[in-house]
């Protein structure tokens, strides 16, 4: 019995390149870079210059900034160069390089957390200096999501769908550390002053419920809910659908809809602040396509460059046709491999083939599969249609910026239309009409 | 250093479905080949020239039409080879080649290619093509010769001995001479491709599994012509009278493949389901009240033509929309 949320399609996952892989520690890089921005909110400022020595886990870049995470040192070493570098985003990024002594020198101030006594805003301050973000891709700051949800938050949802295709980090880390994302739930239920989470985790990893099953806590504070393995089922409105049966108000964030969503990375991150000190400086990063040698799961240093990782996994087959960071539907397209891994990284994918079937002519032959299987249940097809012959204002009526972008239409069109990609551009057009 | 020459840099999604225009036409052509088999083997060989120059005629048209109009070539996503067969399977096996070449014609210049091509045209080409034909020869596309007749192959058949379809005998409010079985089996006089319900049928669950059509409109259609003549039989027994309407006739093809056409129908679930029945409902009007025998075709078009007024009237709740309650106002949060 699994449950699910209306729409959605069903791509091949793929995720048996690396599902049985465990997860590698990869060897730190020789200098790893570390751009001002790897999260949703204002850039931060480097608090270092060049030449300094650092510490890891030391505070390198911070923001006075409200919505901002602050950013550290992920190797002890010497800071080599401040300015701007590739960003996997795209475009260049002011960043920090430190090139790595391989002493591993920990900062004075990573060191277990006794948080006995601590007040929420206490532990939610911790948060926020140990620059934790969204592990799931979007790196929003979670001390603010924490904070946003304070007296509206009922519920406490994890999100171990990894619906994306190809990818398996979370997988991996809820096969092998089930204790620190339970570990991390408790600590979140403790600040929330809440005793209800519920761990939605997708049927293509049902070997994961065991050991997280083993650990749930007797109070019933935990539920562990299996759910149908469909695209996006991890996309946090549709998570909220399927395990609440409650709907995010349109143009409204999660906590009006009474929940606060973590990725179970993002929780394992907070259970190993306040059980090691640790911020936030490794993630798991699964490395896999068709054009990868041997795909794996690695936990790397934030801020190694990309190349090091591909080439630790047997480089590429042949020379790439598309690298790119997250998953196959909603990552970004990269034009180089020197950008490093940043804190929303979770999958580094490589792509030799033109992936397929782009087509010359795209055609809308009405065939309704876009209304069908939008997640949102919206009409893909008119939001396009209108946008690109320029009526804007019937446009707005089919409720563009309701889409949450995440690729279900353009992947099943049989006339292959980007609808996806003149549904963005038209969000884009509002927003920017919208600001003026 | 690793050859990063060939990247490209695209919008995501980075994958697509396997799914083509071409793909789906060629489902549904396979889809229509069990009916081609029936056709033939009731009517001879002459029913596979016919099939085969309406195909010749709809591509020939597409391609000439195209390459006049300097616009792209979409003779190869194959929906006009689709286009033709269903043209050909609603014409009596009798019709006369150069008159089939008309129809294709008018079914891909006027009605298709004149609104735009694919995905543009307001009413199903095959049916309105067949329309024309139907008010321009009525004498010659409304009758039907007996089945297992011998008939010439490629000239135009003369002196053929006519017969009474299964529709023409209920339209006199009789249960029709053959049994249900026999009906659905194919063994009645009638267009090419629609006499069999149970090689269309095939087809049908063929589209279904493959994802290709959802099993909405075909079932709203057949269901609600199901429950009218049931519950409003012409005689005494409702059970022979309801099977016999669904078994007979242009509607098994009109359901499956008509009226499911992409193009001509809405793109909305809940749409889908009113336009279908709508479908259904005008069938049976004309089958009981009309002048001709069969309305399945009038029926499919008519419905064709409301789709824009069903879709803005049928557009999905979107998730997160504030809900309604009575009086239409919006509840406020």
């Amino acid at each position: 019995m699994s449950q699910t949320f209306k729409g959605g399609i069903h791509p091949d996952d793929k995720k048996d390149l690396t599902s049985h892989k465990p997860i590698e520690l990869l060897p730190a890089p020789e200098k790893v870079i570390l751009p001002m921005s790897m999260h949703i909110g204002a850039p931060c400022q480097p608090q270092v210059a060049v030449g300094d020595h650092v510490f890891m886990g030391q505070v390198i870049a911070s923001s006075p900034a409200a919505v901002s995470a602050p950013i550290h040192a992920t190797v002890s070493g010497t800071v080599s160069f401040i300015g701007p570098m590739d960003h996997p985003g795209g475009g260049k990024m002011n960043s920090i390089v430190i090139e790595n002594d391989f002493k591993d020198e920990l900062d004075s101030s990573v060191m277990p957390i006794d948080y006995s006594s601590m007040t929420a805003d206490e532990m939610n301050e911790a948060i926020k200096n140990a620059g934790i973000v969204g592990h799931g891709g979007a790196a929003f700051p979670t001390h603010i999501k924490i904070s946003s949800a304070f007296g509206k938050v009922d519920t406490v949802i994890i999100n171990g769908a990894e619906c994306e295709p190809y990818l398996t980090s979370d997988h991996r880390l809820l096969l092998e550390r089930p204790g620190e994302i339970i570990g991390g739930i408790q600590i979140l239920l403790r600040i929330l002053g809440l005793n209800n989470a519920v761990i939605g985790i997708e049927a293509n990893k049902a070997d994961a419920f065991e050991g997280i099953k083993a650990l749930l806590p007797a109070d019933g504070s935990i539920k562990l809910v299996p759910m149908a393995t469909k695209y996006p089922q991890g996309a946090e409105k549709q998570l909220i659908k399927t395990l609440t049966g409650r709907e995010v108000p349109s143009g409204k964030l999660p906590a009006d809809a009474g929940c606060a969503v973590f990725n179970v990375d993002t929780a394992g991150a907070v259970y190993r602040l306040f059980s090691q000190g640790m911020p936030m400086l490794r993630r798991i990063v699964t490395v896999s396509g068709p054009d990868i040698a041997l795909p794996k799961n690695l936990e790397v240093r934030i801020g190694t460059p990309i190349k090091d990782l591909i080439s630790f996994c047997g480089g590429f087959n042949e020379p790439p046709t598309k690298l790119i960071m997250g998953g196959p539907m909603m990552g970004v397209a990269l034009y180089t491999d020197e950008a490093p891994i940043i804190k929303g990284t979770n999958g580094i994918l490589a792509f030799a083939e033109d992936s397929p079937l782009h087509i010359s002519d795209p055609v809308c032959i009405r065939c309704g599969k876009c209304v069908e299987h939008c997640p949102m249940q919206l009409v893909p097809t008119y939001i396009y249609q209108t946008y690109t012959a320029g009526r804007m204002d019937e446009c707005l009526k089919y409720s563009p910026l309701d889409c949450i972008e995440c690729g279900a239409c353009s992947y099943i069109c049989p006339g292959k239309v980007p609808l996806t990609q003149g549904i963005r551009a038209a969000k884009q057009k509002i927003l920017s009409a919208n600001r003026k | 250093m690793n050859d990063l020459s060939k990247l490209k840099v695209s919008s995501s999604p980075h994958i697509r479905s396997s799914s083509t225009t071409r793909q789906i036409m060629l489902d549904v052509v396979i889809a229509l080949l069990p009916a081609l088999a029936l056709g033939v083997f009731v009517f001879g060989p002459r029913a596979l020239t016919v099939v085969l120059c309406s195909v010749a005629g709809c591509v020939f048209f597409e391609w000439g039409y195209e390459t006049l109009a300097r616009k792209p070539h979409t003779v190869n996503d194959l929906s006009a080879v689709v286009t033709g067969i269903l043209l050909a399977y609603c014409l009596p096996v009798t019709t006369p080649l150069w008159m089939v070449l008309m129809g294709d014609l008018f079914a891909i210049v006027i009605v298709k290619q004149l609104f735009g091509g694919i995905g543009k045209n307001f009413v199903n080409p095959a049916l309105a093509a067949r329309a024309f034909l139907l008010a321009s020869f009525a004498g010659v596309v409304s009758v039907f010769p007996r089945i297992r007749t011998s008939l010439p192959i490629f000239a135009t058949p003369v002196d053929v001995v006519t017969s009474a379809t299964p529709l023409s005998q209920m339209k006199q409010g009789l249960l029709p001479d053959v049994s249900v079985i026999q009906n659905a089996l194919g063994m009645v006089g009638g267009c090419i491709g629609e006499i069999s319900t149970f090689a269309l049928l095939a087809g049908g669950i063929y589209l279904i599994y493959r994802g290709v059509i959802s099993p909405r409109i075909p079932l709203a259609y057949l269901g609600t012509v199901a429950v009218i003549t049931f519950i409003f039989p012409m005689g005494n027994d409702n059970i022979q009278w309801m099977l016999s309407q669904l078994v007979s006739g242009g509607l098994m093809l009109g359901a499956i493949f008509m009226a499911s056409d992409y193009t001509t129908s809405p793109i909305t679930c809940r749409g889908q389901i009113v336009y279908a029945m709508g479908c259904g409902l005008i069938t049976v009007l004309i089958r009981y009240f009309g002048t001709y025998p069969e309305g399945v075709s009038y029926a499919i078009l008519v419905m064709n033509l409301f789709v824009n007024l069903i879709e803005k009237a049928t557009m999905p709740k979107k998730y997160g929309a504030p809900a309604k309650v009575k009086g239409g106002t919006k509840l406020e949060k």
